[in-house]
């Protein structure tokens, strides 16, 4: 009885859900439309806000930014050797940094995803994690510490006769800092990725008369590829847009620290400039990345 | 190299599907065979006439509290302390050259047996020997042994092409025969063409051919095959079944074929052994096995089991032994009509009708008690005749060479 005048007449969300039901873009843009919206706003918006800003320029003698369009930014940034030195400088420590992870990360991914027990694996998804609860300050001040001349650093090597690399000049310091700071971020996605390798694909390749170091090089590499990717996009643009460990760490300076700088004279439209610097690297290395097929297998 | 025999007449029957991998096999035609004869007849194998492909000796595996326990046992939430024994002491002799079918219910210990031979796992106890030597402790590379994986395991990143040649690359066969063997492998399971496919690009039929080709390229002595048509449609399964026994009696590649499938074990396979629990119940050709079943679980598994057994055996039979009746063998008559000399019979009540289309399965209540299920073929009955048999009283009649003792294992 009841199910009858339900079917006769149908209430106006049964009538709703069967509209929508019929018209599946209605349907699925209702569902985007939040998301897009703050996507739009807030990503894309204060992007080409960014990018619009960097064609403008401060007026030296008042201060206050000319909204008239001028390339003169860029040029600045491309010829004077101040910038394309800090601009290597910083890419070639991004660089760095992101081999070094990789390196540090994929043993440590692979126990995880291969070997571990169950147990095991759980407590170092912990350790791996736990680092990333604290703040980023923080830990950045503790390595000053580690750094420091009477730091930890100086006080483990100095029987030894060695030196830490200190919290002047060197590079070195603020390697390190990177490294331990991004390396969560390059394990997950090889771990992800690692785990997601069928293990009849390695037996396979024994079978067929692959030795470990082969397997490993025809089978497991080019398949955790897109994980190395992914991580690497992590710790890439991650250095690349750093300001604050720089400062702490080191007297040198990075692309973060120009911006940062900029910021403070402020000259608004040379920091959006420098800040499309970084992200231009990025971009081209995802374009390098997709070319040698590094998102073909996902 | 070793050489092998190839079976002219045969050749020809199968073969226009299924050129051969290596041409040096046909020039070496030193004997012709007829029939099914095992391949040890070999004049020329050089481990010396008789040397089993594969002999498993003793053959234990447990599985303890390891990694690789917890693992399986947190998948099935069994308790994780207890030892489980996947194989519970084996020994085997696998004639070179032969298609022999592993067959058992699931958990039996089948695929733990042929990882042991493929050398995926190592034995707890036991001896493996391939072609008289003894691989037990070696790794599965060092083993002249491939496998076709039941997941078929193609290397998703690589070409169907890379994957045929990459046991080749891997043990560094110049390009040139590389390409001769892939292009021939791959027109040996139809494939020619399909080189640069992706295995993500294949139909599953397609990718279990793949994965034949990979393992048949590099001509490994024992090919190890974990239900390689588990996943295909019952039709292409039958294809399938034809072209891999084709393939086999053309390469004369030593097949070691696990299934749960007994129609499939008992079609293709030259011997079969028959798994429960961890051991083998049954070691014989197919028609050993099902006409002359060693044990009640033989009987059960490989067909219906239709057991007589105490009383009802003595009652119909004149022993007090477990007896078998395969139900194609049994007449179904009126129930006073007089059976031969030569015939056992009983009476009984058919209980329940299952038409099945080219036969009809009589499920049928005897008054010795017990039961036995007939099977008669639909040479003039109708489904509604057949199924309007419910109920009837009848008397079953089979001659007495096809009761056949069962041990009671
Ligand atoms: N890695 C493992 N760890 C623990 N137990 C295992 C492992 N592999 C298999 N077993 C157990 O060993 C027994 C035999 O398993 P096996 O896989 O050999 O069976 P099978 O005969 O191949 O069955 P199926 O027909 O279902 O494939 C099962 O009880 C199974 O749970
Ligand atoms: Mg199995």
């Amino acid at each position: 009885m009841i199910g009858a005048t339900d079917r006769s007449t149908p209430g106006t969300m049964r009538r709703l859900a069967g509209w929508l039901d019929r018209h599946a873009r209605v349907r699925l843009a209702m569902l985007l439309a939040a998301p897009m919206g703050w996507l739009v706003l807030a990503y894309l918006g204060s992007l080409v806000l960014l990018f619009v800003n960097a064609f403008w320029s401060r007026d030296a003698f008042t201060g206050l930014v000319e909204r008239q369009f001028t390339p003169d930014n860029f040029i600045e940034i491309f010829t004077n050797p101040l910038y394309r030195n800090v601009t290597l400088r910083t890419f070639g420590m991004a660089v760095a940094v992101t081999l070094t992870c990789a390196v540090i990360a994929f043993p440590i991914a692979y126990y995880m995803a291969r070997v571990a027990s169950p147990r095991t694996r759980g407590l170092l998804a912990v350790a791996v994690v736990m680092p990333l609860w604290a703040s980023y300050l923080v830990k950045a001040y503790t390595w000053r510490l580690i750094l420091s001349n009477d730091g930890v650093l100086n006080w483990l090597l100095e029987p030894l006769g060695l030196r830490g690399p200190g919290l002047g000049e060197s590079v070195v310091g603020l390697w390190l800092v990177f490294t331990y700071l991004w390396l969560p971020y390059m394990i997950l996605p090889l771990y992800a990725g690692l785990e997601r390798i069928p293990h009849s694909l390695l037996e396979a390749s024994a079978d067929l008369g692959g030795r470990g170091w082969t397997t490993f090089r025809r089978v497991i590499l080019p398949l955790v590829v897109p994980a190395l990717v992914a991580g690497s996009i992590f710790t890439f643009s991650l250095t690349l847009g750093d300001y604050i460990a720089p400062s702490l760490i080191t007297t040198t300076q990075f692309i973060g620290n120009l911006i940062f700088l900029n910021f403070g004279v402020p000259d608004l439209p040379f920091a959006a400039a420098l800040s499309l610097v970084p992200l231009a690297i990025v971009v081209l290395y995802l374009l390098v990345a997709r070319r040698l097929g590094a998102f073909e297998a996902l | 190299m070793r050489s092998r025999v190839i079976q002219p007449a045969k050749l020809a029957n199968c073969l226009p599907l299924v050129p051969l991998i290596d041409e040096t096999r046909t020039r070496s035609r030193l004997a012709v065979t007829t029939a099914a004869q095992p391949a040890t007849t070999h004049p020329t194998t050089d481990a010396g006439a008789g040397v089993p492909a594969v002999r498993l000796e003793g053959l234990v595996k447990h599985f303890g509290n390891d990694a690789a326990g917890r693992r399986v046992a947190g998948a099935t939430g069994a308790p994780v302390s207890d030892v489980i024994v996947a194989v519970a002491g084996i020994d085997l002799d696998i004639r070179d050259g032969e298609f022999f079918s592993m067959l058992g219910p699931s958990g039996s210990g089948k695929t733990t047996t042929l990882r042991m031979i493929a050398g995926f796992e190592l034995p707890t106890a036991g001896r493996i020997l391939l072609h008289g030597e003894d691989v037990t402790n070696r790794p599965p590379f060092d083993r002249d042994v491939n496998t076709v994986f039941q997941d078929y395991a193609l290397f998703p990143h690589m070409t169907v092409g890379d994957n045929v040649a990459y046991g080749l690359v891997v043990r560094k066969v110049p390009k040139a025969e590389r390409q001769a063997r892939v292009a021939d492998a791959l027109r040996m399971v139809r494939l020619e063409g399909y080189e640069r496919r992706r295995p993500g690009q294949l139909s599953g039929g397609q990718r279990q051919r793949v994965a034949l080709a990979r393992a048949l390229v590099n001509r490994p002595r024992v090919l190890l095959l974990d239900e390689p048509l588990g996943a295909l449609d019952l039709k292409l399964r039958e294809e399938m079944q034809i072209e891999l026994k084709s393939i086999q009696q053309a390469v004369r590649i030593t097949f070691i074929y696990v299934t749960h499938d007994q129609q499939e074990a008992l079609t293709m396979s030259d011997r079969l052994a028959v798994f429960n629990r961890g051991r083998i119940e049954q070691v014989g050709t197919p028609a050993d096995v099902y006409e002359r079943p060693a044990t009640r679980f033989v009987a059960g598994f490989v067909g219906t089991s239709n057991l007589l057994a105490g009383e009802t055996a003595r009652a119909i039979i004149g022993s007090d032994r477990t007896y078998t009746v395969r139900p194609e063998k049994i007449r179904l008559t009126d129930p006073d009509a007089a059976p031969g000399p030569d015939e056992a019979s009983a009476t009984g009540t058919i209980r329940e009708v299952v038409y099945l289309g080219p036969d009809t399965r009589y499920i049928v209540a005897l008054d010795a008690g017990g039961e036995l299920v007939v099977t008669q073929q639909n040479l003039a009955t109708s489904s509604m005749e057949a199924l309007s048999a419910k109920g009837r009283a009848v008397r079953l009649t089979w001659k007495r060479q096809h009761n056949l003792p069962v041990g009671d294992g």
